[in-house]
């Protein structure tokens, strides 16, 4: 018997006079994870008046809503209207069964000058250099949230036996696709910007273009395979980098 | 219809009302840092208020126009002159051919907004013509004015023909510009202050702050450092700490959150606020009250005063309505003359 996972009540707030937050727990787990995504897919569907955006984070579903619009619609309480319209999309997202994840595979190109720290990981690990590919491309990672930087997605699900602490001193620039290793995270670099992460490969894939219809590759609620692939694969599958 | 940039400025951007819908890809909201004047300024060249506009701060351009031109200036005051004959800011201005806008000292706030009639001409990014800087997004390629730059307009509505053609009727030969002669009463303008009071509501974390911490934000007086850009304002003042130590999982924050890192010095953030951060956020600023805020120069002192969520939103469609009576004042004059 599968054991029945209590869900932590779900808490709505106000962020200011323009948001609210929906508070869905209080620590990072894949069941808080589903729950913020169903949430998400419902808002997707059936949009109300007033809404303006929405950000899927780790325990939090924040929904950006203009008072002014819902005042127009003769709204007297634009906020109580905005919390009732979400009390009905999280009723629906919770008797839904939830859609299956989008799977997005990211080709990298391990080792080599795309991965200058692989050595450093290996040596840090005591693991040999296949074995932390291996290990890296078998794993199924959740795309928790984006944020700090356009298309920059905060990954979950890495193996903790390729740990490796960041870099004593950061990098003042690292190419955009790069992926990386920092504490018990992995990533990849929609932008080239400075940072200390290990770097242990590069997707030719552009995780980031605002020509896109949808610019970020990655979106909140995918999950990322990464797929190894030849030096001669990876300058066939470059895209260009903004 | 062409601008030229003779000189550009310390950072002349284009700027709209900002890029919605996309925050959940990690792209920042962006947009004026002053709305409400940008808005206004929109409105009295006959505009569409949402158009692209050029945002200047603290030391203004020098912009060559190439046609009679209608423009306005709105927000902060950067002294602005045409042949040493200072512009006034609120009003629809002709410009003619040839003139030569310039800017000096600043005598209050930190952006002006320039609108054109017709909006200026920038390929829409991402649903918006406004400049990120940091990402290259949006605007003129991405970046801030450079000398030798052009800007073209789009074509201009009925209402921007129509005070264009009243106000080259009353242009007298020798004079670059000719302004309107009405002006917006000053209840339909915003206020600024160097020292003002920013309403707020607490933030989400308010609660994980001491006791003390809680009686100083709205107590004391925070002031205004240089190190405050488009991204975020930092406060110095008496330091804010957390009851205990706590860590935040990365949520949403945005224009008006006001976080405090560990060191305790409270920022703000502004107009390019990252979508998502991870300090505690001890209030969050009203929307009415955001163009006040990026009006403030460094060295200037602000203070917070709790408001409730209902008093914030009568003060959001106050601030709305004041906005259409403007546009409602334009349209008056325009058939009045």
């Amino acid at each position: 018997m599968p054991e029945t996972i209590e869900n932590p009540p779900l808490l709505l707030c106000p962020l200011g006079d323009s948001a609210v937050v929906l508070q869905f727990g209080e620590e990072i787990s894949l069941n808080t994870h589903f729950r913020i995504r169903a949430v998400a897919q419902a808002l997707e569907q059936r949009a109300f008046q007033g809404l303006l955006e929405y950000v899927p984070a780790y325990t939090t579903l924040t929904v950006y809503y203009n008072p002014w619009v819902l005042s127009q619609q003769g709204k007297l309480d634009a906020y109580s209207e905005v919390v009732r319209q979400l009390e009905i999309l999280v009723e629906q997202a919770e008797e839904n069964e939830p859609a299956p994840a989008r799977v997005v595979e990211l080709p990298v190109m391990y080792g080599g000058t795309y991965g200058p720290d692989l050595q450093e990981v290996a040596e840090h690990t005591g693991l040999s250099i296949e074995e932390i590919i291996r290990i890296h491309s078998s794993g199924r990672y959740q795309v928790y949230m984006i944020g700090f930087a356009p298309g920059f997605a905060y990954l979950g699900g890495m193996d903790e036996r390729i740990a490796t602490p960041r870099q004593a001193n950061p990098r003042a620039s690292i190419p955009a696709g790069s992926v990386g290793i920092a504490g018990e995270q992995t990533g990849v670099y929609p932008i080239s910007t400075p940072g200390g992460w290990q770097l242990i490969g590069r997707t030719p894939l552009q995780l980031f273009d605002p020509d896109r219809e949808v610019p970020s590759l990655l979106q909140a609620g995918d999950e990322v395979r990464f797929v190894p692939i030849s030096e001669q694969e990876y300058e066939a599958r470059k895209e260009p980098k903004v | 219809m062409t601008i030229t940039v003779l000189k550009p400025g310390l950072q002349t951007t284009v700027q709209d009302l900002g890029r919605y819908g996309y925050q959940m890809q990690g792209v920042v909201v962006g947009g004026a840092m002053d709305k409400m004047a940008l808005r206004m300024a929109n409105l009295l060249v006959g505009n569409d208020e949402a158009a692209a506009v050029l945002e200047l701060s603290m030391q203004g351009p020098e912009l060559q126009f190439e046609q009679d031109t209608l423009i306005a200036l709105a927000g902060a005051d950067l002294t602005a002159s045409i042949n040493d004959k200072q512009l006034r800011l609120w009003r629809p201005v002709l410009v003619k051919a040839g003139s030569i806008l310039r800017f000096g000292k600043p005598a209050y706030g930190n952006y002006t907004y320039l609108a054109v009639a017709g909006g200026i001409n920038v390929p829409e990014v991402m649903g918006s013509r406004s400049t990120y800087l940091r990402a290259s997004i949006g605007g003129l390629e991405g970046r801030s004015l450079r000398r030798g730059d052009s800007l073209n307009f789009f074509e201009s509505s009925e209402t921007s023909k129509l005070l264009l053609s009243e106000l080259l009727l009353q242009h007298k030969a020798e004079s670059a510009f000719t302004e309107v002669n009405w002006w917006p009463e000053p209840e339909l303008l915003p206020t600024y202050a160097h020292d003002p009071v920013l309403r707020a509501m607490p933030g989400l974390e308010y609660a994980w702050f001491s006791e003390n911490s809680r009686d100083y934000i709205w107590e004391q007086k925070y002031k205004l450092t240089p190190q405050s850009d488009r991204m975020g304002y930092r406060l110095q003042g008496t330091t804010l700490a957390l009851e205990e130590e706590r860590q935040l999982l990365s949520t949403a924050v945005s224009f008006g959150t006001v976080q405090v890192p560990p060191q305790g010095d409270p920022i703000i953030l502004m107009a390019d606020s990252q979508t998502t951060g991870g300090y505690p956020r001890i209030l969050q600023i009203i929307s009415a009250d955001l163009p006040k805020l990026a009006q403030v120069q460094p060295g200037g002192i602000i203070r917070f005063e709790e408001v409730s969520l209902e008093e914030a939103h009568r003060l959001y469609y106050q601030q709305e309505k004041q906005l259409l009576a403007l546009q409602q004042a334009i349209i008056y004059k325009l058939h009045q003359g």
